[in-house]
């Protein structure tokens, strides 16, 4: 299974390729403009000192006047008295505070707003690592809000979504520089309003698609698990077959649907599974029991304060909202205590963004459990760091500021539990991908270079948008770069 | 949700397993009500919050003072001022004392679920002109969301409708009351014109999509003059309507509910909340509002920045939506609509947050904090959600401020009001000590207490 696997995804990288070139030049001119000036090249011997900061290390408690030192992206030392080697790059912290790069265990964002493969209710299939865009400048806004790594989910429309795609925030990389190596592979799940798709009206001529009900969505999810238990006994007794030495043993067909869903059974992937009332989310704990393996965790599960002790038991972290309720009926239920209580029952929780724009928040969004719930700092800062990446099963790698753990930093100018605090740079395996700093310096070189383009698109206006039929010289209108809606809030997935 | 009302939506046949919760909640909103009439049947019942640091936002904080309430309204505040006999006191040593927070814009009462439950909003009225209509006939005074918002400080909001041109009134209420009576501040507080945009139109995702961009310039100018001609005829009609009103003779005059809707705005007794982002849809509507001399204040203001300087010259306020929100265009600065309060303010625009919304209306105050982050001062965040929304609506003599005469909407907080973690603890609307208690809370108890 492993190597075919690894055949698959060398695919999706070839497509997202593909998707990169169709962005519209000016704005990948812009982009390309705004990269950070230092990135990769001039890191010294690789070598890069944070000192005299305030080091939250998520982990290991709170560290004044502490320094960090970073040797080829990994954390080396920390300590109070780290010296700078020779050479090495010196950055000071003094009065800042260091914290691990937040991690945003429910994203969907780098991923050229594909996240739906809603037409059919099982679409374990898909990949989102097939449409990575690395161009999406939410990844480099995220990072300016502190946010190191992102769990790119697929969309909730169908009970069993596509695969999911951890990655880091290494802008100006190319999509297969974001992907976050190593990463357990995991896939989306959702239960609920969504995938019954109670709140979207068909489009005439569209036929409205089963699941309908709850009782459609949980039919769904185990007919497919059954299929995949029969997928399974094929491929067992082939390879039964091939150990055994038979020679001429026709293999089964591959089927990439049941593939991830096998995988899911023994145990070498993840759900993640989107889910707001507790019945729902208990019937699909119940379910996975039923077939042997374990939901990794619930997302939004906002109503997770509810069975918070079978959470606990099933060993299912939860992957919550801070503050977000009555957006609809299912979410009538919502409190911002749910963290709180699921901690308190011993649940592993996380705070998630679900939006472009939450994601660049989500130090605050965390600091809210404390005023809701009385979580210590310490609990606070986990559920956007330690927790996710606990989840997300990469903890060994990132989530606290320890020895031997890649070098995802963010240095702040406050408390980062202080709605006042701005990050003043990010790093991810040592390189800062984020420095406030030169961000500002950068923009007067980006406003005169939109100015030049403007300027040459307007030039070049009367040919090109003159339509037919109309007198030459008609002025068209402005084209606005606009990919999204003005207001704010989400993604649409929630 | 009235338990009736309730009872009979979908959403309840479909939860059977979740009643429990529901009857449970709504039997501690019936018990927390009724403490709330109790006090309200007291009617002029007078407190005094003692050795508190009182920030009046009239002048510098008072380090450790007296507010002292009485009949609805603050009857004395400062640093020497004596406790009346008979008045409850609320001992508030280390805590601080603010004006209670007003969300300048939102649809409190208005909407309940926001998706999926269209029983449970009424905020988008058929037509494109509805001068008629007005947020507080809708109002539902049993709403969840209201403790819910009052617990986070927030004492009242212009709750406005959506849609269409002219949308209808915004309505100032109280949060709290039995009925919209005790909650109505101001039921014509407001017009909601969203101004028509002069850009690939459509709304929706994108602004538009390529089939409404590809439109030539010249269509699109044409529908924007149609539109702006629409609404001139209204206020011309309007403004002819009040002249007969006035002048004519009463045998001929027809009452008219829609033009009547407009004579406060045509006479500039009440302002138009002129809903526009783009830079170009904002200097268009200033040039419009001056030329009809109305009262204009700025909604929404996306790009309001990029006009700072004539908003400060023709005097014209704006209220801001969320400050957590993402850039308008891929190469605008990461930070520009954290920074953009800041930059409005050190230009001398007036500005006023607001949440548009019904979902976050709790979140105000860190909408403004966020602000603070990037450059706006803490202070003029406070007044941004206190006394600056009151100026715009024409209420600032009563409320916004900790001043002697005014309205008592008071909070009192653990700390700073704009931080993640501040907690409120006492709570007053309209000088009664109202319970921070709500749907959130009582949820939480319970299920905290799960055996």
């Amino acid at each position: 299974m492993k190597t075919k696997s690894a055949t698959k995804s060398q695919s999706h990288r070839g497509r997202s390729m593909m998707a990169k070139t169709l962005h519209p030049f000016v704005a990948l001119a812009l982009i390309a403009s705004m990269l950070p000036e230092p990135m990769a090249a001039q890191q010294g011997a690789n070598v890069t000192l944070i000192q005299n900061g305030t080091i939250l290390t998520a982990t290991k408690g709170t560290m004044q006047k502490g320094s960090i030192l970073i040797r080829d992206g990994k954390i080396a030392e920390v300590g109070a008295n780290v010296k700078a080697p020779a050479g090495a790059t010196v950055i000071d912290a003094t009065g800042m505070y260091v914290t691990p790069g937040l991690i945003d265990c429910h994203s969907h964002i780098a991923a050229e707003g594909n996240i739906n493969e809603g037409s059919i209710a099982v679409s374990s299939m898909v990949a989102i690592a097939d449409v990575l865009d690395p161009d999406d400048i939410d990844i480099y806004r995220e990072l300016a809000g502190g946010t190191t790594t992102s769990n790119v989910l697929h969309g909730s429309a169908n009970p069993i979504g596509g695969l999911n795609q951890v990655i880091k925030h290494r802008w100006g990389k190319d999509a297969k520089g974001l992907i976050f190596e190593g990463a357990p592979p995991g896939i989306k799940f959702a239960l609920g309003e969504n995938p019954k798709r109670s709140n979207f009206t068909p489009q005439p001529g569209q036929q409205r698609r089963y699941p309908n009900t709850r009782m459609g969505v949980m039919d769904v999810i185990r007919q497919a698990f059954i299929d995949a238990r029969e997928y399974k006994k094929t491929w067992d007794s082939y390879n039964k077959r091939v150990a055994a030495g038979e020679k001429n043993v026709i293999p089964p067909r591959r089927d990439l649907k049941l593939e991830p869903l096998v995988e899911i059974l023994e145990g070498k992937r993840y759900v993640h599974s989107h889910g707001y009332r507790s019945d729902e989310l208990r019937q699909l704990l119940l379910l996975a029991e039923e077939f042997g393996f374990r939901v990794r965790t619930l997302q939004h599960v906002l109503e997770g304060y509810k069975i918070a002790k079978e959470m606990a038991k099933h060993g299912v972290g939860g992957s919550t909202f801070s503050d977000w309720w009555s957006y609809k009926n299912e979410a009538y239920d919502a409190i911002p205590y749910n963290a709180a209580i699921m901690t308190k029952y011993g649940v592993v929780v996380s705070i998630n963004s679900d939006s472009a724009e939450e994601a660049r928040h989500l130090n605050q969004e965390a600091a809210k459990t404390m005023k809701y719930g009385g979580m210590s700092e310490t609990e606070a800062l986990k559920m956007v760091t330690i927790n996710p990446a606990i989840q997300l099963g990469i903890d060994k790698r990132v989530g606290s500021i320890e020895v031997g753990k890649d070098a995802d930093l963010v240095i702040w100018d406050k408390h980062p539990l202080s709605i006042y605090a701005v990050a003043q740079k990010s790093l991810i395996d040592g390189t800062v991908y984020f420095d406030r700093k030169k961000d500002i310096e950068h923009r007067a070189e980006v406003e005169k270079e939109k100015k030049a383009l403007m300027d040459k698109e307007k030039s070049a206006a009367p040919q090109r948008q003159s339509p037919p039929g109309k007198a030459p010289g008609t002025e068209g209108a402005p084209q606005r770069e606009r990919r999204r809606p003005p207001v704010t809030n989400d993604g649409g997935a929630r | 949700m009235s338990s009736k009302s309730a009872t009979e939506t979908p959403r309840h046949r479909e939860m059977q397993g979740n009643i429990g919760a529901r009857s449970f909640a709504l039997v501690s909103l019936l018990i927390a009500l009724l403490a709330a009439s109790l006090a309200n049947a007291q009617g002029g019942k007078t407190y005094a919050i003692t050795g508190a640091k009182i920030y009046t936002l009239a002048g510098p904080p008072i380090a450790s003072g007296t507010v002292v309430i009485k009949d609805g309204r603050i009857a004395a505040v400062g640093a020497n001022v004596s406790v009346p006999s008979g008045a409850q006191v609320i001992n508030a040593k280390g805590l601080e004392v603010y004006p209670g927070m007003f969300n300048a814009i939102s649809q409190v009462g208005l909407v309940e679920v926001g998706q999926g439950e269209p029983g449970t909003v009424d905020l988008n009225e058929l037509g494109d002109y509805n001068p008629q209509i007005a947020a507080a006939t809708a109002v539902h005074p049993a709403s969840e969301h209201i403790p819910v918002v009052r617990a986070a400080g927030i004492t009242h909001t212009v709750s406005v409708p959506g849609g269409g041109v002219m949308s209808g009134h915004g309505s100032l209420i109280h949060l709290s009351g039995w009925v919209i009576d005790e909650m109505l501040g101001k039921k014509s507080a407001v017009l909601v014109l969203n101004w028509p945009r002069l850009a690939p139109a459509g709304g929706g995702f994108g602004g538009g999509g390529f089939q409404a961009a590809r439109r030539p310039f010249s269509e699109l100018k044409q529908d924007y003059e149609r539109r702006v001609t629409e609404i001139e005829n209204w206020l011309d009609r309007a403004r002819h309507y009040a002249q007969a009103a006035e002048k004519g003779s009463k045998e001929n005059f027809t009452r008219d509910e829609k033009l009547e809707g407009l004579v406060p705005v045509v006479k500039g007794e009440e302002p138009v909340l002129v809903m526009a982002n783009d830079d170009r849809d904002i200097k268009n509507a200033i040039e419009f509002c001056e030329k009809q001399k109305l009262k204009m204040i700025l909604g929404g203001g996306r790009e309001a920045w990029k006009v700072k300087d004539l908003l400060k010259q023709k005097n014209i306020p704006v209220i801001l939506g969320r400050t957590h929100a993402l850039p308008t265009n891929d190469d605008e600065p990461y930070d520009k609509p954290y920074s953009a309060p800041g930059e409005l303010t050190a230009a001398g625009v007036k500005i006023a947050f607001g949440t548009f919304d019904i979902e976050f209306v709790r979140r105000l105050p860190n909408e403004a904090g966020q602000a603070v982050g990037y450059g706006l001062a803490h202070d003029d965040a406070l007044k941004a959600i206190t006394i600056n929304p009151a100026q715009m609506f024409g209420v600032d003599k009563e409320l916004g401020t900790i001043e002697q005469g005014k309205i008592a909407n008071i909070i009192v907080t653990n700390g700073d009001p704009l931080e993640l973690q501040t907690e409120v603890r006492y709570l007053f609307i309209k000088g009664q000590l109202t319970s921070t208690d709500n749907k959130h809370k009582q949820l939480y108890e319970k299920y905290r207490a799960r055996p």
